[in-house]
């Protein structure tokens, strides 16, 4: 598999602080990876870094081969900016028109596109009325123009109610199905755990993560939770034999490593008198975006 | 490249004539020069020059005020504007050079001001000469006047830019585009007159003051128009310092102007970092 987007021990300095040190990344074509880390982690430098909007203190980027901020790599590129704005007096059609002609592909894709994105309706309305989701979806359709090898996204959910947040990441999937590589940075955990490949983590400017969720869920050996529900007046029993923990009133809580949990599952079968229902909950990501973006962790 | 400069001055037309500016602004220059070319029509028959001559007299005054602030106004915040909102980090992801993001505004621009000047100076002009009289050099002298009002906007047009470039925030760019129109319209010309009464006619007046005035892009183009046109230089009493230059200095000082205002701005949005 190739790499379209390979980052390179990329290093950036502010003042005499390191915003990112020594940052190694690739994607791959077709590839979808959540970025992410706290509020000031690095996630909007780095994406600044592979537009070429800032430059690269030590290290290397390479955009389909080429320089960020060359001609082919902006082509290669597409970028949904976190919260972005439009100037108010311009209607949707104008702007995305804009973007068209500047990515070279004229004004023919621009009205399909404001339909893929639900603002076939309100395309020849000024931006200065537009909802925030809606100039969010905007900006979606801008990053689809051009079948880009690379998009970036900061932030893409913010600002967006539910449904909508369902569009973008169909969005996202058909953006990897037609082979960009897709990098997403964010906040919300939950959507990113079920619609990305791979998790790459940023903690003070410094990669601490890059794996697909289970392989990190196995480095980290977090706990698995299971939760056992005692028949009448057993709990207490469960509680005394297995060291777990008395939780309202008739369930027991036990936490157990990844290798043990078969052990302690063929245990509690066993005991079908007093156990009615055994319930379990792997590790989240975010128990393990905890783990590995906290300060204390490794 | 030109496409993409092509498709930003769209864009930036669209927004100054959505936003009224073109015809707020055509309307504020065909109101004042109307104003001006009947309110100055008065000493006509003493000086002994046609309406349209006096009129333009009274039209290059205005301009000197009016062009730099409509060009400051419409330029102010087409930089720092789109940084705050975020767009510009959005636009530079896109393959168009800062250059080119540049050029298409001051395309754009240009065009509005350049409409502005020609129908509000062409109108009050049309109607000056229609009612009192013209001639084939007081025409001459309202192109003249229409031209380098212009290149007076083109100036400050750049120099919007560099300021937009330069601030953090458009309320900055604003504010800074005030000072700076302050100055150059107002301060420097009062700051000039106290050094010309303190000096009484020495040799400061005499030789230095001429070039220092044509050093300001606003004076200059006030002695362009005084210089080419005697009657004008008359009608406006500036026939003293007009004489004392080659006619060269006042379109130099204004090209100059351009030149370094359009590296200026370049430079000011070279050094920002969406």
């Amino acid at each position: 598999m190739t790499d379209i987007l390979s980052i390179d021990r990329a290093t950036k300095r502010r003042g005499k602080q390191l915003t990112l040190d020594g940052v190694s990344l690739s994607l791959a074509a077709g590839e979808r990876v959540a970025l992410l880390g706290h509020n000031g982690a690095g996630k909007s430098t780095l994406m600044k870094l592979i537009l070429g909007l800032t430059s690269l203190d030590g290290g290397e980027i390479r955009v389909g081969g080429t320089k960020p901020g060359s001609n082919a790599a902006r082509l290669a590129t597409a970028f949904l900016p976190e919260a972005v704005s439009f100037h108010k007096s311009l209607t949707g059609r104008d702007q995305l028109g804009l973007f068209a002609r500047l990515a070279g592909v004229g004004m023919t894709p621009v009205a399909d596109l404001l339909e893929r994105v639900g603002l076939a309706d309100a395309a020849d309305r000024r931006i200065g009325t537009y909802s925030k989701g809606m100039r969010q979806r905007l900006g979606l359709a801008q990053v689809l123009l051009g079948k880009p090898a690379v998009a970036l996204l900061d932030e893409p959910t913010s600002g967006l109610d539910p449904i909508s947040r369902m569009e973008l990441y169909a969005i996202i999937d058909e953006l990897a199905a037609q082979g960009t590589a897709v990098l997403v940075a964010s906040h919300a955990l939950t959507e990113v755990e079920a619609r990305t490949d791979r998790i790459a983590i940023l903690r003070k400017g410094r990669l601490v993560a890059n794996d697909t969720l289970a392989s990190l869920s196995r480095r980290a050996e977090l706990p698995t939770k299971l939760r056992i529900r005692a028949r009448a007046g057993e709990a207490d029993r469960i509680a005394a034999d297995t060291g777990g923990q008395r939780v309202n009133g008739a369930s027991v809580e036990l936490l157990c490593t990844p290798e043990a949990k078969m052990d302690q599952l063929r245990r509690f079968a066993a005991m079908s008198d007093a156990v009615e229902d055994i319930e379990m909950t792997p590790p989240r990501l975010e128990d393990l975006y905890r783990y590995y973006a906290q300060e204390d962790a490794q | 490249m030109i496409g993409r400069i092509l498709a930003i001055a769209r864009t930036e037309a669209l927004i100054v004539r959505r936003n009224r500016w073109v015809f707020l602004a055509t309307l504020i220059m065909l109101l004042f020069a109307l104003a001006l070319t009947f309110a100055g029509s008065a000493p006509t028959g003493t000086l002994g020059v046609d309406r349209l001559t006096v009129a333009v007299a009274s039209m290059t005054t205005l301009s000197v005020y009016l062009a730099p602030l409509l060009a400051l106004m419409m330029s102010f915040d087409s930089i720092a504007g789109e940084a705050d909102r975020g767009s510009l980090a959005l636009l530079l992801s896109y393959p168009a050079g800062r250059g080119e993001i540049l050029a298409g505004k001051y395309v754009a621009h240009l065009s509005a001001l350049a409409f502005a000047m020609i129908v509000g100076f062409g109108t009050a002009g049309a109607i000056a000469g229609a009612t009192g009289g013209a001639s084939p050099e007081s025409v001459t002298a309202l192109l003249r006047l229409i031209g380098t009002s212009i290149l007076l906007g083109a100036v400050f047009l750049a120099f919007g830019y560099m300021l937009s470039g330069l601030a953090g925030s458009p309320a900055a760019a604003a504010g800074l585009s005030a000072a700076l129109w302050l100055v150059f319209v107002v301060l420097y010309d009062l700051g000039l007159l106290g050094a010309v009464v303190v000096d009484s006619g020495g040799y400061f007046t005499q030789h230095i003051f001429p070039w220092v005035l044509a050093a300001n892009p606003a004076d200059a183009f006030r002695l362009w128009n005084m210089a080419a046109s005697p009657d004008v230089a008359l009608a406006t009493g500036m026939a003293g310092v007009s004489a004392s230059l080659p006619a060269w200095a006042a379109p130099v000082s204004l090209g100059f102007w351009l030149v370094a205002g359009f590296v200026l701005a370049r430079m000011a949005f070279r050094r920002l970092e969406p």
